[in-house]
């Protein structure tokens, strides 16, 4: 019997007011500029993503997650961390929702409250290799 | 005329060719590209955090930098210095409060204020809105002809709305750049999907995908070579080649050329040797089929709009 | 207090159940303003504008003898009409009968202060009470009515509203700006959700209004210039010039038949071709053919006049002028339709450059049995007949940000049919939609889609972010968000189904109008939902997708409605003028004429002779606008007199 139950809490998602209206999520809206509550999911942004098979949660899991303050998803998932930041989502979102800038305050949340020990995981040999404008752009989008 | 310009960190390392290849071909149509005396890193990206300033003050630097030379407009090539910089402006502009902050933490490093004047241009822009197509097109001859190039916008170029030179869904700039180049542009579909960028750096796996899909799809369009504008899109493109090769033993590779390389052949100045080795993908095929017809005749007749 | 009005004034509170005195004290607002001198009596109740409520005003009207009435309760927009009438029978004058709002310009404001709110609510009665003892009774005057309708638009719309005008006896001008009537239902193939052919239920109704006695048609003619009012108006209209002598021509086709110039026909959405000299499809109405200038070689060269040759009657008349017609008419209905949004708008579907990426009327027309491919769905760039079509929804509808923000409502219906037509006509093709809502509210219509479902039309949800082309292939890249992974397809043919966006020259015909559109250029009725058929200018009305989307059962729907409107007006022979406007005080008009530049009526002349600007009573609204602009006051508002307003000023403390 109390195995029973502790599947069914383990299936069936619990939304929780106080984390709807949790301070990492607002931080998001406030960092990014975007009210992530104009989605309607209807998933253009994962449709034209370039590097969605890379995630584990598509872009519009993401803001889904992130509208009923499911964090801890959120920050578990790769999504935020493969964006290139190319802005394909943000030009093609039919609510003007900013998905990359969500994603970029995403991670600032995680890198500003030092959640993650997030290091550039590189060779020497391909350092060498990068040109300047690849390193750069990756310390600043990935770890500042 | 003479133009402020902004090399970036790239065009000074890796990506000399591009650099090399603009200034000559630009002198060639009459514009002196000016470097500016001293200038820094834009950042590569733009920061999209609403709440630091901190992002956007080495761009602002930049501006600045142009604004002390005395000139309100400043050229980039790249297209990630394009965008960091010209989103910058546009920050400084339209944000009051973001303006008085940069200016405020600013002013003990500076002697002069930055005063929001600077424009920001993309060497593509600089053609089509200064000296004309129709113009490049009476320089450029036959000396590409018969080239089927394909541009490649990447992002940068066009995103978002309204900051990058042309709509951002049905470009046409660098098409009729190619066209007035004497070559024939091949749009493929493909042309404006990420590269992957700075991805190159984490995900390498990603990055060599989207090279994959993208060279092909412009080699299924019957382009001769791809043509970018941007120092990533072309390490991701060009040298991650090599990575291509590593997972796809069938893949063979094509040839990526920077405009500025294309805008040096199509005015009779051929290719210089030593832009080769910043190249992978071999260049012989398409170096082979270009004309090298005498530049005499075109010098002397630069425009002058001013 | 100073300067207390010496009238008898009633103030009657109302609580608007909880809606106001769940915020204002109402006992304590009767409380303050009984104290006042000029108020000879205050009361509050729950619903004043219940039918008791409505007694107790009328009551103590005729036992207090009261020479104003106040009701402090909602906008004068809801309920003023109700008190004034109410207060009529008890032989007050209506005019002085006034709204104190305290309802959502107190009460609804400041839900949260309600102390605050109790003040203001007094304060805003204060007001009305300087402004009620200064009010005059006022009596309506009246107008002729002359019972001629003119109907603007021959879609479904207008032809529906044209013969429900007739029917009842009254002469109809139908204008329409294309050859012949139909509209865009003409062009559907059949319509949702009974499957019945579009022609079939339509060309009846197109035969019917063209063998009218009551129905003229204006066929290739635009409405230019109205003038006048309601029951009153001058429409001036030009019949463009049409190349062909109309009252000669018998309608053989032997002309588009001989004419050796094709071009891309309009009403096979550039699917089929039609002649220099053509009419719209075969069963128009009226079946006159017109020229088009700009393709016909007689105009382009001043060669050919083939038409001319074979026209048996001699109807082909090269120097035909356009011709300027006046028609007074009582009432208007517009009914001008919509088209559909452009798909060379969006960019990442294609910018139209794709051939085989349709919008939903083209697919309409390969649907049809008397469209170009006769009713077999070929496709347009090799003719092949498709095996994969994807339908794509919301192509620019819901789309605030770059397209246009409203739901084109008919789009889920009809594209469940045309997937669903698609799947009759090619029994191996697979058809796919790409949806983010289903929105299937109307009679049947739920039931419609269930059954394109169960028919094996395949819905996934999700919006589509590109379409390109690859080979001979047309790659759809979309999303299922109920799988949440990214869904590509490889069609043969897509159909967009485009926004709908008001006719293409509306903004043109409101300047004409004079009426108002919304921020999307849709047609604004007088009110939202108690008179969505009429518009601000009395007289005018609307029906059809000109005010919004909507179908083709809703469209006849209204067209009847606007139809009642105008035959419930003929039925009177004077019409009411409201009193409510402004006069002019002739001894301090100086004839400077600024009142009529700045009337937005045309309600002004200026009489040259006499020097003194002239009111049309029955084209004045009482906006108020010669009253700002007048530099001598000689604009006088009634009810609403310089005085008045600077005596509610003064009463605010």
């Amino acid at each position: 019997m109390i195995y029973f139950i502790a599947l069914i809490q383990v299936i069936c998602m619990q939304i929780k007011t106080e984390e709807v209206l949790s301070d990492l999520i607002h931080k998001i809206i406030d960092i990014s500029g975007t009210n992530i509550w104009k989605c309607y999911q209807c998933g253009k942004c994962s449709a034209g993503c370039p590097m969605v098979d890379f995630m584990e949660l598509l872009p519009h899991q993401v803001i889904r997650l992130a509208q009923i303050g499911k964090w801890k998803e959120i920050c578990e998932a790769n999504t935020a961390w493969i964006c290139a930041a190319c802005l394909t989502c943000s030009v093609r979102c039919p609510r003007g929702i900013k998905i990359a800038e969500v994603m970029e305050a995403l991670r600032q949340v995680v890198l500003r409250n030092r959640l993650s020990n997030k290091r550039l995981n590189i060779s020497e040999e391909r350092i060498r290799r990068l040109p300047p404008i690849a390193l750069i752009s990756a310390y600043r989008k990935i770890l500042e | 005329m003479e133009i402020s310009y902004y090399p970036g960190c790239t065009l000074k390392v890796d990506a000399r060719n591009f650099e090399e290849s603009a200034i000559d071909s630009f002198r060639e149509l009459g514009v002196v590209l000016v470097e500016l005396a001293r200038w820094n890193c834009c950042g590569t990206v733009f920061s999209f955090t609403t709440d630091n300033v901190m992002y956007h003050l080495a761009p602002v630097r930049n501006l600045l930098r142009v604004r002390e030379a005395g000139k309100e407009q400043v050229l980039t090539l790249c297209s990630m210095c394009f965008n960091t910089l010209k989103r910058a402006a546009e920050l400084f502009n339209k944000d009051a409060e973001k303006r008085d902050k940069i200016l405020n933490i600013m002013k003990d490093k500076e002697p002069l204020a930055y005063d929001g004047k600077t424009r920001v241009i993309h060497g593509i822009e600089l053609i089509r809105d200064e000296i004309g197509f129709d113009v490049l097109k009476k320089k450029t001859g036959e000396n590409l002809k018969g080239l089927r190039l394909a541009p490649y916008y990447g992002c940068m170029l066009l995103r978002p709305d309204g900051v990058g030179i042309d709509n951002p869904e049905n470009p046409r700039a660098f098409q009729d750049l190619i066209n007035a180049m004497g070559a024939d542009a091949v749009s493929f579909p493909f042309q404006s999907e990420c590269c992957g960028a700075y991805q190159t750096v984490e995900h390498p796996e990603a990055v060599v995908e989207r090279a994959r899909i993208i060279i092909n799809s412009a080699r299924k369009a019957g382009a001769d070579a791809l043509v970018v504008s941007c120092p990533l899109c072309a390490y991701n493109l060009d040298q991650g080649q090599m990575d291509v090769k590593s997972i796809d033993s069938s893949f063979e590779t094509f040839p990526v050329l920077y405009f500025t390389e294309c805008l040096y052949a199509s005015l009779g100045l051929g290719f210089r040797e030593e832009w080769k080795a910043l190249h992978y993908a071999p260049l012989e095929g398409v170096l082979a089929r270009i004309r090298r017809e005498t530049t005499s005749k075109l010098i002397g007749a630069a425009p002058n709009k001013e | 207090m100073k300067g207390t009005p010496p009238r008898k004034i009633g103030v009657f509170v109302c609580h608007c159940g909880k809606n106001i005195a769940g915020v204002v004290d109402v006992n304590r607002v009767v409380e303050d303003i009984s104290r006042l001198e000029s108020v000879a009596f205050a009361m509050d109740y729950k619903y004043m504008c219940s039918q008791p409520g409505q007694a107790m005003i009328q009551e103590k009207i005729r036992e207090k003898g009261l020479e104003g009435v106040i009701v402090a309760a909602c906008t004068p927009n809801l309920h003023e009409a109700t008190f004034r009438k109410a207060a009529s029978k008890a032989g007050l004058n209506p005019y002085c009968v006034e709204m104190a709002n305290i309802r959502e310009q107190c009460a609804w404001a400041h839900q949260n202060d309600p102390e605050k709110a109790t003040r203001k609510a007094v304060e805003i009665i204060r007001t009305m009470i300087q402004k009620t003892a200064e009010d005059k009774p006022l009596y309506e005057g009246s107008i002729p009515v002359l019972k001629r309708a003119m109907v603007i638009g021959g879609g479904v719309a207008g032809i529906q509203a044209s013969l429900d005008i007739a029917d009842a006896g009254y002469e109809v001008i139908l204008v329409e700006r294309e050859p012949s009537i139909g509209g865009h239902m003409a062009q559907l193939s059949e319509t949702f959700p009974t499957l019945d052919c579009a022609q079939c239920v339509l060309t009846p109704k197109m035969v019917a209004a063209g063998t009218h006695p009551n129905i003229k048609i204006l066929a290739w003619s635009e409405a230019r210039e109205v003038s006048g009012y309601v029951g009153n108006f001058t429409v001036t209209i030009e019949r463009k010039a049409s190349g062909v002598d109309w009252t000669k021509c018998t309608g053989c086709g032997m002309c588009m038949e001989k004419c050796p110039i094709k071009i891309p026909a309009e009403f096979d959405r550039g699917l089929g071709v039609r002649k220099a000299i053509y009419s719209p499809f075969p069963q128009a109405v009226p079946n006159k053919p017109v020229i088009d200038r700009e393709h016909c070689l007689h105009y382009a060269k001043g060669k050919c006049g083939i038409c001319q040759k074979v026209c048996e009657v001699g109807a082909i008349d090269f120097d035909q002028a356009p011709e300027i017609i006046k028609e007074e008419v009582g009432a208007i209905i517009v009914a001008t339709g919509f088209d559909i949004y452009p798909k060379e708008n969006i960019g990442e579907y294609g910018a139209g450059k794709i051939p085989d990426v349709i919008d939903s009327l083209a697919f309409e027309r390969l649907l049809s049995a008397s469209g170009p491919t006769s009713g077999e769905i070929r496709r347009p760039s090799d003719g092949k007949i498709p095996e994969t079509i994807v339908f794509v929804q919301c192509s620019g509808s819901r789309d605030p940000e770059k397209h246009k923000p409203y739901c084109s409502r008919i789009c889920c219906m009809y594209t469940a049919k045309q997937a669903l037509l698609y799947k009759h006509a090619v029994h191996k093709g697979r058809p796919y939609i790409f949806y983010i809502d289903i929105r299937s509210g109307g009679k049947n219509y739920e039931e419609f889609v269930a059954r394109a479902q169960e028919e094996g039309v395949i819905y996934i949800r999700g919006k589509v972010s590109r379409i390109y082309q690859s080979g001979d292939k047309v790659t759809v890249v979309g999303v299922d968000t109920l799988l949440a992974k990214p869904a590509q397809i490889d069609a043969d043919m897509v159909v967009l189904a485009m926004a709908m966006v008001p006719k293409e020259g509306s903004d043109d015909l409101r300047k004409v109008l004079k009426i108002t559109a919304d921020k999307n250029g849709f047609w604004t009725e007088a009110h939202p939902k108690m008179d969505p058929v009429g518009t601000t200018t009395r007289g005018i009305y609307l029906a059809g997708c000109g005010q919004a989307p909507r179908d083709v059962p809703d469209t006849v729907a209204q067209a009847s409605g606007a139809a009642g409107k105008v035959i419930s007006l003929f039925s009177r022979e004077t019409l009411s003028l409201d009193p409510m406007i402004v006069s002019v005080d002739e001894e301090l008009c100086a004839g400077c004429g600024l009142c009529v530049s700045v009337c937005p009526y045309e309600a002004r002349i200026l009489d040259e002779k006499k020097k003194v600007a002239i009111v049309n009573e029955a084209l004045c609204k009482g906006c108020g606008a010669c009253m700002a602009a007048c530099p001598n006051s000689a604009c006088i508002h009634k009810n609403f007199s310089k005085k008045q307003v600077l005596k509610m000023v003064d009463a605010l403390s």
